[in-house]
């Protein structure tokens, strides 16, 4: 046992960012890192890599969705990947001008919602090669892979089909 | 299931003028504020309150957990029951209705439900970051979360659908920057114009900087009491006829293409050709509404409601939302707009305050500040609190208060009555 009414507690040489004195307010740093498991959705994010997209389809009522879901909204049933096709329309779009920060150098950039032929439900993703003006509801769209895979849903987007 | 439970009444609030930022305040001393201007407005003591519900959204703009709890010790109000209530942007609406539901069940007779937010820790696109984080994060989110973006495809699909123009738009938030210039609590009250609206920053096409709401530092609180503690604490207490709360899915793109739920003035051929909700609407506003008219006995909206406080973070979203609250058919927002029908003097007052637009949207204070609006003006108190009564909507009896949350995946709707 020591007592040590000397003690005295180890100090460092980096400071604090003091933005203002009156309120007293300082820099609070906060980053990390998250392991993140696609779980049931992974197989939409490995088929990326081999170009395709896969949709689920609903093994009881058959619902299909563009946007994978492991268990059906409608039925509560257990769904399967089926192929969604590489051709789709335009059911809604945006263009982005501002956007949240880790976005803000891709502005601006395009929002498209995507509809596909047979399938009940929509797929939401970047079109790029067309500008605001350039865009409109039904406007026919077809889908290119990125080559490099990210493990993300932006390693799929979306360019105009043009004229077929 | 009203049936069985108790009347709700609230008998008073009080708000704190949202602001961009407020670093004098913690969010502490902020609901503090609002707690005491509605305690000393009926000289209620700390030790009538038998509980509280938290109203806050985001742990990540303070970086502070169970920021609630801190709330309810600087409020003096441990070791009384509480809880915290989170839904989005619905998140007041939710908190307010929880209220209710601690005084309807016979478990309180008394509860203060505060609501608050701080988003002026982050800077504004670091705030749309956290936000858009309230939307799915494997697909929806990675693509570029942006809820002005998610908002603006909703926007382009109902000006698709139904015609709806940018001009319609603009006229929303032409009459809430109006409204708001009467309202000592709002942030940014001005007379604008369709060309100025147009002219602003375009955020995400169709959206403008003026078509949408900013991101504030606020609080607000209501407090609630049971039939017998109300009018023994005020004469004049206002009564919370009925609540309603309808969800949708997480995902946009989940949203399916059926048929319209209709409300008791619609019929299934005004909508033979709509596939609904789609992205053009709000199932879970429709939802809401449905559950609020029937415990309310609203059978027409338009004509039996005096005023309403929706949530226009959008204007599209107000538009969108006059609809899925019966005021008008699907498809017919733009138009009602246009004629004048929600303007203060007009059919019904909506956003007599200035709404989200003009007065700003601190998520958790949100919804409770637009009951504490609505409350003086069915207590016909509108002049005593803004010290100017141009905003009081003559013979206001009956209004309803609406929150929301997600691209519309949790809405409120509260019938609120004067007694
Ligand atoms: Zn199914």
């Amino acid at each position: 046992m020591t007592i040590d009414p000397n003690a005295k507690m180890p100090e460092t040489q980096n400071g604090t960012e003091v933005y203002n004195t009156d309120p007293l307010t300082v820099k609070s740093h906060y980053e990390i890192d998250y392991i993140h498991s696609y779980a049931q959705d992974s197989e939409f994010f490995r088929a990326l890599g081999k170009k395709k997209l896969m949709g689920s389809r609903c093994k009881k009522c058959g619902y299909k969705y563009a946007t994978p879901r492991g268990h059906c909204m409608m039925c509560g049933a257990e769904t399967e990947w089926f192929e969604l096709p590489n051709e789709g329309k335009v059911h809604s779009f945006t263009t982005c001008y501002f956007g949240s920060e880790e976005f803000l150098p891709e502005t601006p950039f395009n929002l498209v919602m995507v509809e596909f032929e047979g399938v009940d439900s929509l797929f939401m993703s970047r079109l790029i090669g067309a500008s605001q003006e350039d865009i409109y509801v039904g406007m026919k769209v077809k889908a290119k892979f990125k080559r490099i895979q990210k493990f993300s849903p932006t390693d799929v987007y979306f360019v105009p089909a043009g004229d077929k | 299931m009203k049936d069985k439970s108790k009347n709700v009444y609230m008998v008073s609030g009080g708000v704190t003028k949202f602001a961009k930022a407020t670093p004098e305040m913690d969010f502490r001393l902020r609901v503090k504020k609002a707690f005491d201007y509605a305690m000393d407005d009926i000289n209620m003591p700390l030790s009538e309150i038998d509980g509280s519900v938290a109203s806050y959204f985001s742990d990540h703009f303070q970086r502070q957990l169970m920021a609630g709890i801190m709330v309810q010790d600087y409020l003096g109000l441990t070791p009384k029951p509480s809880k915290r209530i989170e839904g989005g942007g619905a998140t007041g609406g939710l908190a307010f209705q929880t209220g209710y539901e601690e005084i309807a069940s016979g478990r309180m007779d008394t509860c203060a439900v505060f609501g608050f937010e701080s988003m002026s820790h982050v800077n504004t696109w670091k705030g749309n970051e956290f936000i858009a984080l309230a939307s799915d994060t494997n697909f929806d989110y990675p693509v570029g979360g942006f809820y002005t973006g998610y908002y603006a495809m909703m926007a382009v699909r109902h000006m698709h659908e139904f015609g709806t123009t940018v001009e319609q738009l603009a006229k929303v938030s032409i009459k809430n920057h109006k409204n708001a210039k009467h309202n000592p609590y709002s942030q940014s009250p001005m007379d604008l114009t369709v060309d100025m609206v147009r002219n602003s920053p375009m955020v995400s096409y169709p959206l403008t900087r003026l078509d949408v709401c900013t991101m504030s530092d606020g609080a607000a609180v209501a407090i609630l009491a049971s039939e017998e503690k109300a009018f023994e604490l005020t004469d004049h207490p206002v009564l919370i006829k009925s609540i309603g709360t309808g969800t949708d899915t997480m995902r946009l793109s989940d949203r399916p293409f059926g048929k319209v739920p209709l409300l008791p003035n619609e019929k299934e051929s005004d909508y033979r050709d709509l596939k609904y909700p789609g992205i053009h609407s709000f199932r879970a506003g429709r939802t809401a509404a449905i559950e609020a008219y029937k415990g309310a006995g609203i059978t027409d909206p338009l004509e039996e409601l005096d005023v309403i406080e929706l949530h226009d973070a959008y204007t599209s979203s107000e538009i969108q939302t006059y609809e899925d609250l019966g005021l008008c058919k699907y498809g017919e927002g733009g138009k009602f707009i246009e004629e004048g029908k929600s303007e203060l003097n007009g059919k019904v007052a909506v956003n007599p305050s200035g709404g989200l637009l003009a007065c700003g949207h601190p998520v958790g204070a949100t919804g409770i500040m637009q009951s504490v609006f609505m409350f003086w003006q069915l207590q016909h108190t509108i002049s005593k609190h803004f010290k100017d009564d141009y905003l009081q909507v003559n013979n206001a009896k009956r209004g309803l208060i609406h929150s929301h949350a997600g691209t519309g995946t949790y809405v409120t709707a509260t019938v609120m009555e004067a007694v």
